[in-house]
């Protein structure tokens, strides 16, 4: 499973605050931790900035790197913040995100196949989000498709099925989950993400339901996560996951993380 | 009114069964189908919405709690002759342009039709235009706009000057709200409220109508 560090969001009042101050040394630090808590990409979102998020983007990409050598995940919806935090990143990001919206599809379009990256796809067309499972398939169909047609290999693709708040209606799991099934067997060599807080809101022990929903994804095919990896009762549960997913010879990582007291709090 | 109690508890538990009943028990009872309503049902969703607000009910609840009222609703409409329904005040709701996300918008619409507004949705990617020509149309007391994505705010900005070119914006008062919206945001372009959730946002509503 591929771990998308999403804890550098300018959403969080500390991390929105570092930024404001330009406080380097703390947003090194959270990148930092979430590097040796196993990430694999950190995520880098200044959204709230609003006019101000393309230099924010672009700080942070710079101040991230200057820790971690990790790629990092451009996280934004205005093309312009994307592709100018795209020329200061060192190596390939990930791009997140790309949808069928045609103003989004065609700004960012000649920016994903401007150079080698991942590109996070969501399964949304035009007129309004999904809500069965079968409306995200054929979104994520054509969008797997347009960005195939324009030169993305497949295996830079990560498909996210849209999850919704379960509190609202209590089909949306199953309907990522399927979703999740479709694609992967559809198409074996693309890659599926999602984030997990999205399936708990408006509902108390958001944490326990996150990472239950994740051993559910995981058993439907999710190849990459967008969480907090210095969560450890989400990396415990992930830990658990892949075992039982015969992703784990010898039991090997869970017992190594049981040896090292990962596993229990009190860390 | 004991009855009124009964009802009200299971509203708020979102009993169908039960409200149901309490509700045809109170009718027989001579209860006036105007005082069922605003104190059986209306002061069980403001519980509801004062209880969400607080943390100490969630939105699956506050959904059961508003189907209930509007079964009991139902049961109440033959008895109402026309127009005798005060509405608490019109209101007119809907996600900004380039906003597709609708979960808050519909938990306001439905908390605030249960606080006894009457509400006109217009659904998701509303552009300025748009909620000029309905707020000319349907002459409502508060326009509400709803954005989850930092870059559609913008458009809420707009949508307040589209409405002073119009010359419109003070024959309304406008809420807004949203997860990256925030009561500076909304001092920003001169809203005249923002709610963080659908429980305050019936408490703002009747404020600024002074209800």
């Amino acid at each position: 499973m591929i771990i998308i560090g999403e804890n550098i969001n300018t959403s969080r009042k500390p991390i929105g605050e570092a930024v404001e101050k330009r406080d380097a040394a703390y947003i090194r630090e959270a990148a930092r931790r979430q590097a040796a808590a196993g990430a694999h990409y950190i995520d880098v979102n200044a959204g709230t900035f609003l006019d101000r998020e393309a230099e924010s983007l672009c700080w942070l990409v710079e101040t991230v790197q200057g820790e971690t050598g990790l790629p990092l995940c451009l996280d934004s919806p205005n093309p312009k913040a994307l592709s100018q935090a795209m020329e200061r990143h060192r190596g390939e990001p990930m791009i997140n995100s790309i949808s069928l919206e045609k103003e989004r599809l065609d700004s960012l379009l000649p920016v994903v196949t401007s150079r080698p990256c991942r590109v996070v796809a969501l399964c949304m067309a035009q007129t309004c989000l999904p809500t069965t499972v079968q409306d995200r398939f054929d979104a994520g169909v054509r969008i797997i498709r347009a960005l195939t047609g324009a030169g993305v290999p497949a295996r830079n693709i990560y498909v996210d099925p849209l999850v919704q708040p379960v509190s609202v209606d209590t089909r949306m799991a199953l309907a990522a989950l399927g979703t999740l099934r479709r694609i992967t067997d559809a198409f074996p060599e693309v890659h599926t993400v999602c984030g997990l807080s999205n399936v708990s809101f408006g509902l108390p022990e958001r944490r326990l339901i996150n990472r239950t929903f994740l051993a559910l994804a995981a058993a439907h095919g999710l190849s990459a996560v967008i969480c907090d990896p210095t969560d450890w009762q989400l990396m415990a549960t992930l830990l658990a996951v892949e075992m039982l997913l015969d992703r784990d010879e010898y039991c090997g990582n869970f017992l190594d993380a049981y040896q090292d007291g990962r596993l229990a709090p009190g860390r | 009114m004991e009855t009124l109690g009964a009802l009200k508890e299971a509203v708020i538990k979102g009993d169908i069964q039960k409200s149901t009943t309490e509700t045809g028990k109170a009718l027989e009872a001579g209860v006036a189908p105007q005082d069922i309503l605003s104190q059986g049902l209306i002061g069980a969703m403001d519980e509801v919405g004062e209880r969400f607000a607080k943390g100490l009910m969630f939105v699956p609840q506050m959904l059961r709690s508003a189907k209930t009222m509007q079964e009991c609703v139902g049961l109440l409409k033959p008895h109402f002759e026309e127009g005798a329904v005060v509405a608490a005040g019109k209101v007119l709701i809907g996600s900004v342009k380039g906003d597709l996300h609708d979960i808050g918008k519909n938990l306001v619409a439905m908390m605030m039709e249960g606080a006894g507004f009457t509400i006109t949705d217009l659904g998701v990617d509303v552009s300025p235009e748009g909620f000029v020509e309905k707020v000319r149309e349907v002459e409502p007391d508060i326009l509400g706009m709803s954005a989850l994505l930092s870059t559609t705010m913008p458009a809420m900005r707009e949508t307040v000057q589209a409405l002073e070119s119009a010359g419109l914006r003070d024959k309304v008062k406008i809420m807004i709200g949203g997860a990256p919206v925030t009561e500076e945001y909304a001092r920003q372009i001169a809203a005249d409220a923002y709610a963080p959730d659908a429980g305050s946002a019936i408490a703002e509503a009747r404020r600024l109508l002074e209800v």
